[in-house]
């Protein structure tokens, strides 16, 4: 018996038509195809999706986390970029 | 006037018959996949089995609630379910054919979905309009079985040496069960004479065609057999049904009327 395992699959699941799609977690599949099927039955059984994206997990890049110092943490002291210090309007809403 | 009453009788008897024929097939087919909750060759398609399974009950039960109400007594979508005896399943041999590896066990579904397909949509143009709104709602979800199935007999039987040899040997092991599937019993003809159930003979010539279509596509030969067995829908089955009904049945033979 082959003991190749199949590749990972990442999967992004769009839960209602208006909403972006969302990552849900990750499956073993041969190919894409086989990898939308899996995760059409792996995640959407209980009525979760309205369409759903595969990407093999090799073709992310992420971030690492070591460095997460000179990645991040020079944001965290920096308030005023966040648009907190104007006065708005009344007539202004949903902001 | 007794003549009246007793064809209504007959009818209603044929009719209730027809319906269990119908449900007794995914009822079956439903447990063998079933048991592959917690066993499936992996996580992935372990969830794509039970998922097949859980669909195929949840057809069931509307067949059966409304075999419930034809019958008219006091008897219940479960007794109609769980307490019959063996003989009294009508259900066609292929169904209960037990799952010997994956490949014997896609082909199995494979083979009934190409029928169920079929037979699903002839059953929407039933002048019996609970049986053509369950066969409506039954589609979507068989029409995703015959995808998931026949993507499985490709990928298997073109796949490597092994899976190839072994999806050949399932399919020319479980061939000589697809005739009984176009069988009529004496319910089957009166039903379809009233304009309630399938000429299942008439799907025969696109049943085969289609199978072969995929099995020619996935590099499987298509077996050619003269003699078919035959004997589920009068009852009489293959040794691998008591089995399976002794698990089926278990909870309510001991523990009659629990519920969960």
């Amino acid at each position: 018996m082959s003991t190749k395992n199949w590749p990972l699959w990442e999967i992004f699941v769009r839960s209602k038509n208006g909403l972006e799609h969302r990552h849900f977690g990750s499956l073993h599949a041969a190919d894409a195809e086989m990898a939308l099927e899996n995760a059409r039955d792996v995640y959407t059984r209980r009525n979760e999706g309205v369409s759903i994206w595969v990407v093999e997990s090799k073709h992310i890049t992420a971030s690492n986390p070591e460095h997460n110092g000179e990645m991040f943490e020079p944001a965290q002291d920096k308030v005023y970029r966040h648009p907190t210090f104007y006065d708005l309007p009344d007539e202004i809403k949903h902001m | 006037m007794k003549a009246g009453i007793s064809l209504r009788e007959t009818m209603k008897n044929n009719l209730y018959k027809y319906i269990l024929g119908i449900a007794d097939n995914s009822l079956i087919l439903g447990q063998r996949i079933g048991e592959l909750c917690g066993h499936g060759p992996s996580l992935e398609t372990d969830i794509a089995c039970t998922n097949l399974s859980l669909d195929l009950f949840g057809q069931v039960r509307s067949y059966y609630q409304y075999a419930a109400k034809i019958a008219g007594d006091d008897r219940t979508e479960d007794d109609i379910a769980m307490l019959r005896k063996e003989r009294d399943y009508i259900n066609v041999l292929l169904v209960e054919q037990p799952n010997r590896d994956f490949a014997y066990i896609i082909g199995r579904q494979f083979l009934f979905d190409v029928y169920h397909y079929l037979f699903l949509t002839e059953l929407q143009k039933s002048k019996d309009l609970t049986l053509s709104a369950i066969a409506t709602k039954s589609l979507k979800e068989v029409s995703y079985h015959l995808r998931f199935s026949s993507d499985w007999v490709k990928r298997l039987g073109d796949g490597t040496e092994e899976s190839h040899a072994k999806m050949q040997d399932a399919i020319d092991g479980l061939w000589t069960y697809t005739d009984e599937l176009f069988h009529q019993t004496d319910a089957d003809k009166q039903m379809v004479s009233e304009g309630i159930g399938v000429d299942v003979t008439k799907l025969k010539d696109t049943y085969y065609n289609n199978v072969a279509e995929v099995l020619t596509e996935a590099t499987i030969q298509v077996p050619e057999l003269k003699y078919f067995q035959k004997g589920g829908k009068q009852g009489i089955h293959t040794e691998h049904m008591g089995y399976l009904l002794a698990e089926l049945q278990y909870m309510q033979r001991a523990y009659p009327n629990m519920e969960w």
